[in-house]
């Protein structure tokens, strides 16, 4: 990576000998497809400005990109950020950095913080702070029901109406369990259009549960969560969403056959989307067996048939979008016995890798599906303007570049982010983020923040 | 090649048998004028409770000052713990202290796994959450060779023999390592309780299930029974403890099915009149006395065997 | 007896006592038990695991063919008592049979096939200490190879086997082994 600056810097940035995956049959090789010809990408004044074989502009600095791979920015549908209340796991500065180092120039940060983001006062707090870090854009998700505690609805309409301009709200970490409640907010964010995005899980079928209920939990001697508390709430979901005609999004799928009512919905022609995360297409229940609770997530992780099914379900589009649901959580959280250990796992810079091993280097999909599920869908269903928008001449200047050729290595828990609760520690995952633009301007340049 | 002993999973049939035939030899010290023998002097043992359990902690204290080590008993009561250490503060204490085993009790399902981690000497599962309690299985399964191959049965296994286990099988570990190690043995095993009280994988253990005791009494050598709590009713696994009593409970009737030579156990503590009645608990089939003092004798062979720098597995098939 | 009288070859080592030679030390031993006991009053042969207790077996067969005397015969199991449980790991136990009538005033006489450095023998008193009071304690080894670490010595010996700390003594007994001799392997002997 050069930096053939010249002595005024108007801020402009020429990427040169970069490949844009452009749609064909999905190899993963960039280069051995056809269309997929180096080029050149001109970032100036916050856009992409040109794109091509031989350009020049004078007084902008240069990256040579040759063998990587340029992809819109990432955008994020499900992220914690954990500011404002729990700022020993992570802030929305550290968040936020950790996301720009794994390819995201937008994150949707989820709304079970302390305070809850339930009135337009967090939300735009929550915003305001995203903006001064800068790392990546920040777009506040509002609770659906006050508290988080099922009850009430929260304020939709304000908060959809702040300068946060939420469209997209969840009570994640907690299930909408009521149907007259989820009835209710389905058909309320039409007037806006907002989205719903249900935490599927039934909390009588799941009381107390901690891992994926089948052999493992079995032998473990631990409470089982089984795939029908997640089935059974997506399935009527999916039905009330039609009933009302509004947009059902169901957070971080876990089953194969979450998928296959996913299918079937979308194949009525309901508004239905769905996201899953890079953990669930990669890892299965088989790691609990020490009893290591960076493993423990909620919705769990299942077995080698859902992995598949998951897989599949990303491939063919089912599920629109990989989101991935980083959940930071302080060592003392992660480091007792299992029943004790908070759920979840961080996964904001290792997104990209883990979904080049799971999908591309399995002949999956292509890099150009790729972008499409991690940048182009989650904007479109998180109504996000300005993101996720293709590669083109007049396109915000949100790029990020990628080698997928980097020689895999060991993930570390050494990162941006305050928590060090990676599954992925001491595993060895394929490719690099080189660098990320937002608005034409890098966070991130060589894999270190900019 | 764990220096552990957290799950009967750990133990090959020849480690089974070996402990077997060691804890034949130490029972006999109970006959003897010094009822010690000097091997662990020095050593420390710590026993680390985090569930009362006054019943099996002085067993392991028993066993571990028969064979001469130093007891440390810590238990979760009015200690650090209930004041929220946690269990890794817990465990550099022990580790500061220079235990060479610990023997952890706790409620939750892994936790002696968690510990082997953070400690240098041996860990022995006392009973985690509803995970394993292996020295349990151990001396059930020594006092079912006692009972039906005899007293000088050094070398013998359980091949052949039939053992029906019944009850809440769900949420017991003591169900989890007797179907284990009673299988490494060679034996035959059949879960018998109602659909709720099984796991749903139970499918892949290596055991037979039957939902109707009732047809396995006559061909059971032994029935052991797991003590069902009453909680278990307002979570809906079964809709009274007067109907669980009557589909599975072991009383006189059902007792006089089994064969002549049939053998009732239980881990304890009992519910009498719940998963067994007082007659048949006060029977002669009934071992539940003995396994007391079996368990004494089955967990020096094991505290022996582990700081006596024995990793588990250590025998092959036939060595 | 088996009548072959050539050296036996053992496990690649050099034969010093053969089958016939090892019948001559027993009935040897048993008569001298019987003279130093005053016939054979009150004592046990307890023979210490493995070859030790064959070997028990053996001298109360041929003092009781001696002396028409039926004397009690058992094995004690030395494991738990011995000094070196850090250095080596847990041994399985060997069995521990008391004849009925206890230690208690007896002459023990205790049987091993080996004595090198005396510890096992330590470990024997030991036990012994745990299981009565025995009014004497004797020893009867097959073979003494010197070296000595503790102040312990025997009272009957079958055969002295000068050796080096590198030698391998083996006892095979056909009880155990499926023949009886002594072999010697090593530096410096060669078969």
């Amino acid at each position: 990576m050069t930096d053939s600056g010249s002595v005024t810097d108007n801020g402009s940035w020429l990427i040169k000998g970069v490949t844009i995956p452009a749609s064909g049959k999905p190899s993963g090789k960039p280069s051995e497809k056809q269309g997929d010809v180096p080029t050149s990408i001109l970032l100036s004044g916050g856009s992409i400005t040109a794109i091509g074989p031989d350009l020049d502009h004078p007084g902008a600095r240069t990256i040579d990109a040759d063998g990587l791979i340029a992809l819109p920015g990432l955008v994020d549908l499900h992220t914690h950020l954990r500011e404002p209340g729990r700022e020993d796991a992570e802030t929305v500065e550290t968040g936020t950095a950790a996301a720009a180092l794994g390819g995201y120039t937008a994150v949707h940060a989820m709304a079970n913080t302390d305070p809850v983001a339930d009135t337009a006062g967090v939300v735009e707090q929550v915003w305001r702070l995203g903006r001064a870090a800068g790392h990546c854009d920040v777009q506040p998700v509002g609770a659906v029901t006050v508290g988080l505690n099922g009850a009430r609805l929260a304020e939709l309409g304000t908060m959809a109406d702040s300068a946060a301009r939420v469209r997209v709200f969840s009570d994640d970490g907690r299930c909408v369990s009521d149907p007259l409640l989820m009835r209710r907010a389905l058909e309320y964010v039409k007037a806006f259009d907002g989205v719903i995005a249900q935490h599927a899980q039934d909390p009588r079928l799941t009381e107390g549960a901690q891992l994926n209920e089948g052999e493992m939990s079995a032998r473990l001697g631990l409470a089982g969560w089984p795939a029908v508390a997640e089935e059974a709430v997506i399935a009527r979901d999916c039905l009330l969403a039609a009933h009302v005609g509004s947009a059902l999004h169901v957070c971080h799928v876990s089953t194969a056959g979450s998928a296959e009512i996913i299918r079937w919905a979308k194949s009525k022609g309901w508004q239905v989307t769905a996201e899953v995360t890079p953990h669930h297409l990669l890892l299965t229940d088989e790691l609990a067996a020490g009893y290591d609770p960076v493993f423990k997530v909620n919705p769990p992780l299942r077995t080698e048939a859902d992995v598949a099914g998951l897989r599949r379900a990303l491939a063919d589009g089912t599920i629109d979008c990989v989101a991935t649901d980083h959940a930071p959580h302080p060592v003392e959280a992660k480091e007792s016995e299992w029943a004790e250990a908070a759920f979840g796992m961080t996964g904001l810079e290792t997104a990209l890798r883990v979904v080049q091993r799971a999908m591309v280097d399995t002949g999956l999909l292509d890099w150009a599906g790729v972008a499409d599920r991690m940048s182009v869908r989650p904007a479109r269903i998180g109504r996000l303007t300005g993101h996720g928008i293709p590669l083109a001449p007049g396109a915000p200047g949100h790029v990020t570049l990628y080698d997928p050729a980097a020689p895999a290595e060991a993930v570390t828990t050494a990162g941006a982010s305050k928590s060090r609760n990676t599954p992925f520690a001491g595993m060895e995952l394929p490719g690099r983020v080189v660098a990320t633009f937002l608005r034409g301007v890098p966070t991130v340049l060589d894999g270190k923040l900019a | 090649m764990k220096r552990h002993l957290i799950s009967a999973a750990d133990l090959s049939r020849a480690d089974a048998v070996l402990i077997l035939d060691t804890a034949e030899e130490l029972a006999s010290l109970a006959d003897r004028p010094i009822k010690k023998l000097p091997t662990l002097r020095g050593r420390t043992v710590v026993n680390l409770f985090y569930e009362d359990s006054t019943r099996t902690r002085i067993s392991f204290e028993a066993a571990a000052k028969r064979l001469s080590a130093d007891v440390i008993n810590f238990s979760a009561k009015g200690s650090s713990v209930a004041k929220g250490e946690s269990l890794k503060d817990t465990a550099l204490t022990l580790e500061a202290m220079g235990a060479d085993a610990v023997v952890i009790r706790h409620g939750a399902s892994g936790a002696a796994h968690r510990l082997a981690g953070w400690v240098q000497g041996s860990v022995l599962n006392a009973g985690d959450g509803t995970h394993e309690h292996p020295t349990q299985a151990l001396l059930d399964a020594f006092t079912i060779r006692r009972r039906l191959k005899g007293t000088g049965a050094r070398g013998a296994a359980l091949d052949g023999l039939r053992v029906t286990i019944v009850g809440d099988v769900l949420h017991s570990r003591v169900a989890r390592s007797n179907v284990l190690l009673l299988s490494t043995l060679g034996a035959e095993v059949t879960l018998a309780a109602p659909p709720t009280l099984l796991p749903l994988a139970v499918g892949s253990w290596p055991c037979a299930v039957s939902y109707d005791l009732d047809s396995e009494l006559p061909k059971s050598d032994v029935v052991m029974m797991l003590r069902v709590q009453q909680e278990r009713m307002t979570a809906a696994y079964f809709p009274s403890v007067r109907e669980y009593s009557r589909r599975y409970g072991l009383d006189a009737a059902r007792m006089a099915r089994l064969p002549g030579h049939a053998i009732v156990m239980h881990p304890g503590p009992m519910n009498r009149g719940v998963e067994i009645a007082a007659e048949v608990a006060d029977s002669v089939r009934s071992t539940i006395v003995e396994q007391v003092a079996n368990g004494v004798t089955t967990r020096m062979a094991a505290l022996y065997l582990l700081l006596g720098g024995m990793e588990f597995p250590a025998t092959g098939v036939d060595q | 007896m088996c009548a072959a009288s050539s050296p036996v070859a053992g496990r690649d080592g050099l034969a010093v006592l053969d089958a016939e030679q090892i019948r001559r030390a027993l009935t040897r031993i048993a008569h001298e038990i019987l003279e130093r006991t005053h016939g054979g009053d009150g004592i046990i042969l307890l023979g210490i695991p493995t070859r030790g207790v064959p070997l028990a077996r053996r001298l109360a067969a041929r003092i009781g063919e001696f002396e028409r005397l039926d004397v009690p015969c058992g094995s004690l199991d030395v494991t738990m008592h011995r000094d070196d449980l850090r250095l080596h790991p847990a041994r399985a136990l060997g069995r521990t049979d008391m004849p009925p009538g206890g230690v208690d005033g007896k002459t023990v006489v205790l049987v091993d096939d080996v004595l090198y450095s005396g510890r096992t023998v330590r470990a024997a008193l030991d036990a012994l200490n745990d299981l009565g009071r025995p009014r004497a304690v004797q020893l009867a080894v097959l073979v003494d190879r010197g070296h000595r670490e503790l102040p312990i010595r025997a009272d009957y010996v079958g055969k002295n086997l000068p050796t080096s700390p590198r030698e391998v003594v083996h006892v095979l007994l056909t009880e155990v082994d499926g023949q009886d001799g002594v072999t010697i392997s090593g530096e410096g002997r060669r078969p």
